[in-house]
């Protein structure tokens, strides 16, 4: 059983990051019923106690954020006991919304205490086979400081899978100078990351409200199932729902569900390096559309129950979708369904429906398809837009020591060779490509 | 003499546990006393305890398959594997052909050799070998393909069959035609006799056949299982005088086209048969003496350079297989093939066109230039049969 180790910078990254180990601590308790330490808690938590019983799971995680706020509240909340104090990198001032504070200022200060951690918790584990970056893409610290640790890890550990999930603001974000920190951000990724799995705030809020609508609603009947929603913290200790814990938990299931082949055993498994393998078929071209599906379980018995093709549409459709990215007229370049559940291999193949307790299924989609284009390109246009109207705002980054207008222009070179080879991948599916002219042998 | 089952990768693993599963249950059940102790002795020994251990060697990058595998055998209670017969790592080979070969191949050679040394040596008289894998993955193919060739350099006069799964035509993986490309070209240089069931087919069987609702892997593996043990199990041959043919597979298939085939230009949608180079008929049960069998040696399924009498062969036991009161089994080396291998040929080399998924080879060592060559030789062998 291989190991994987979460790394969670800022803010951001820390809130998802923490919903991701309630939620993983939830399911593993409800298949693990004996308490015992397993292969399928391995992957993930470290086994701290010397007798069978489990008394102490720590998660393999790093958390870094450059402001005490919510790693505080993580100290102070149900998972106090769960983490180690050395999993901690702490600063007090924050970076202020900069990209560059985080990238090269603290990148600089707090390198080899990074690597230093990061050391140690691969240490713990067997067989690392991947790590999991968790950050925002629109602020400081989890955009900059983030992005240098993605390159720390390629550099201290270069065949280990890196796995980014990484937030996007929506339009009307109101840090004002998130397109400069996501399209610094970008490069990097683009860089070095394996895979990245990018989620924008947008689309999270539209499934939040889908919900809400639903269990809201006035059909008569229609009731949600309890903590069947995607979004539902499935009974967590805290009382009332901070803000974006919804939209959090969204992701954290995406985590979940991308890491369940490795953590439980399957008919066909997938293994995460499979994930990159087969995903990415050139070497740049790594962002995948998650997408998830059902979004939430109707307690009524009236309704009939989802139906398998129903749901494998649902999965391929835009309202499913992490990220605003329209599937349809789009050239899929690879896409992996996984299925989890009561459903058997020879259903993956018909179109015929197969009646299944959707209580037992879920099914998460991920898409390396062109579209993604549309995402980048309105990242590209706003960031264009602000180096015109606002360059003011410019001279707090050239401020940083080791940040120079290069790096912007670079940034966006990058950004924009990454949308011009999506688009020249996408004019080629509008014609018909007839078979290549195949070898011919002498006879 | 004894066969030694190399049980590689995930499939190979669920396989060939089926697989010795059918033999066992056979074996055990059988009418002839003779022939359930040549079919023991070819596929089992006997511990000092008594118990019966398959002559296998489960082989996989990742441990999660073979120890089910073993549990399972452990579970039934009537035959289980050598419990230092395998060989696992913690990662596995990520579907990538290049890994498997290049990678982990090599860098566990030592364990690996000398983990089918050790089962070789229980054997009184080694046949051969018979790796079992899929061709679509990472493991089976790419670490099922080193091995082959290890086996092959380090006995070289014992025979090597591998049985090969190969993928549902609309995918499981979705580098798997470059991973059965990669594969057939390697093993084709290798590998004695190749033996095949394709996914697509056995699903056929299991549907239509079997009237099977939900198609499982595990459904679909009893049947690749039984099938192959309808082959391997004991005969009569022509020239056993009487007795159980000592080699299980003894298919002397040193077939050479006459120099110059000029003039005939084959066509894949050619007749209502595919021509064939060779088939092997196997009988089992009620009437295997007065079965008549003339329809098998028409000339018109064969090639026009070899007579059917040399061309077709049939073996008879006539102890019932797997309780069946009447079974048949036919293996043929003909046409059959070419339309599949051509469609994985040219899915294949389509992706290749835009070399798609070439960067996630060529770090591991297996660049441009191997998947050309690999091209080369499947449209050779393409071409050859076309031909017939």
């Amino acid at each position: 059983m291989t190991q994987s180790v979460i790394v969670q910078v800022g803010q951001c990254g820390n809130q998802v990051g923490c919903r991701f180990w309630d939620l993983a601590l939830r399911e593993h308790a409800h298949v693990n019923k004996k308490g015992q330490y397993d292969e399928a808690l391995s992957s993930f938590f470290r086994n701290c106690t010397s007798g069978a019983l489990l008394t102490y799971l720590h998660p393999q995680a790093v958390l870094i954020d450059m402001e005490e706020g919510v790693v505080n509240g993580i100290l102070q909340g149900a998972l106090r006991e769960v983490f180690d104090s050395a999993q901690f990198l702490t600063d007090v001032s924050g970076s202020g919304n900069n990209w560059a504070v985080g990238n090269l200022t603290y990148g600089s200060a707090y390198k080899e205490l990074i690597v230093d951690k990061l050391r140690k918790a691969a240490e713990h584990c067997d067989c690392l086979q991947c790590f999991f970056l968790i950050h925002s893409m629109g602020g400081g610290t989890g955009s900059g400081l983030g992005t240098r640790v993605l390159s720390l890890l390629e550099e201290e550990f270069p065949d280990v899978c890196r796995i980014v999930t990484a937030m996007y603001p929506s339009a009307e974000d109101d840090v004002i100078t998130s397109p400069y920190n996501s399209v610094l951000a970008m490069r990097e990724l683009t860089e070095h990351a394996d895979c990245v799995l990018p989620v924008e705030n947008q689309s999270l809020v539209n499934i939040v409200n889908k919900i809400s609508l639903m269990s809201h609603g006035t059909k008569p009947g229609s009731v949600l199932r309890k903590d069947s929603a995607v979004t539902s913290g499935q009974g967590s200790l805290s009382p009332t729902e901070k803000p974006f814990d919804a939209m959090n938990n969204i992701v954290a299931n995406l985590l979940l569900n991308i890491t369940s082949s490795a953590r439980f055993e399957g008919s066909l498994n997938m293994d995460l390096n499979e994930i990159a393998m087969n995903l990415v078929p050139f070497p740049r071209l790594h962002y995948l559309v998650p997408s998830l599906t059902p979004l939430y379980t109707l307690a009524d018995v009236n309704i009939p129950t989802r139906r398998l093709d129903q749901m494998f549409s649902d999965a391929f459709s835009k309202d499913h979708q992490l990220i605003q990215a329209d599937p349809k007229h789009s050239l899929y370049l690879a896409c992996a369904l996984m299925v989890r559940g009561n459903v058997q291999v020879s259903d993956l193949r018909f179109a015929s429906p197969t009646p299944t307790d959707p209580k037992m299924t879920s099914t998460f989609l991920l898409s390396n398809n062109t579209p993604i284009q549309q995402s980048f390109m309105t990242l590209r246009s706003f960031n264009i837009f602000l180096l015109l109207s606002f360059q003011a705002h410019l001279h707090h980054y050239l401020h940083v020591d080791g940040m120079d207008q290069s790096i912007f222009s670079e940034s966006l070179s990058s950004l924009n060779a990454l949308i011009d080879e999506y688009h020249h991948l996408d004019a080629t599916k509008a014609r018909l490509l007839p078979d290549a002219p195949r070898l011919s042998i002498a006879r | 003499m004894s066969v030694v089952t190399v049980q590689l990768g995930q499939c190979g693993n669920q396989v060939g546990q089926q697989l010795c599963d059918v033999m066992w249950s056979d074996a055990q059940h059988a009418e002839g006393k003779t022939y359930s102790s040549v079919s023991c002795e070819r596929f089992f020994r006997r511990t000092s305890q008594g118990d019966f251990e398959a002559r296998a060697v489960l082989i996989d990058m990742e441990p999660k398959v073979i120890k089910h595998s073993m549990n399972k055998a452990e579970k039934c209670g009537r035959w289980r594997y050598g419990e230092t017969s395998h060989f696992s790592q913690k990662q596995g080979s990520g579907n990538n052909w290049a890994n498997g070969y290049s990678v982990h191949g090599p860098r566990h050679r030592d364990a690996l050799e000398e983990l089918v040394r050790r089962e070789v040596e229980h054997c009184d008289m080694l046949a051969g070998f018979l790796p079992v894998m899929s061709v679509a993955g990472g493991t089976g193919s790419g670490v099922g393909t080193f091995v082959t060739q290890c086996l092959r350099d380090a006995y070289p006069s014992s025979f090597v069959l591998n049985h090969l799964t190969w993928p549902y035509g609309t995918g499981e993986v979705i580098v798997q035609n470059y991973n059965s490309v990669l594969t057939l070209a390697h093993l084709y240089q290798l590998s004695d006799a190749i033996l095949v069931h394709e996914n697509d087919t056995v699903h056929r069987i299991c549907s239509q056949l079997l009237k099977i609702k939900q198609i499982s892997f595990n459904d679909i593996n009893r049947v690749i299982a039984h099938q192959l043990g309808g082959v391997l199990q004991p005969t009569l041959t022509p020239d056993s005088c009487g007795t159980y043919s000592r080699h299980p597979v003894g298919i002397d298939w040193q077939v050479r086209p006459p120099p110059a085939s000029a003039g005939r230009t084959g066509s894949l949608a050619a007749g209502s048969f595919n021509t064939s180079l060779a088939n092997l008929l196997i009988l089992r049960g009620k009437d295997v003496y007065s079965a008549e069998t003339g329809a098998f040696e028409d000339s018109a399924i064969y090639t026009s350079w070899l007579p059917p009498e040399e061309a077709f062969s049939l073996w008879k036991s006539p102890v019932p297989f797997n309780k069946y009161e009447k079974s048949a089994t036919l293996v043929s080396n003909s046409q059959a093939l070419l339309r599949p291998l051509d469609d994985m040929v040219r899915k294949a080399w389509n992706m290749f066109a835009s070399r798609a998924y070439i960067h996630q080879y060529d770090k591991f060592g297996i660049s441009e230039e191997d998947f050309l060559d690999s091209f080369t030789s499947l449209e050779q062998v393409i071409a050859s049969y076309s031909q017939l």
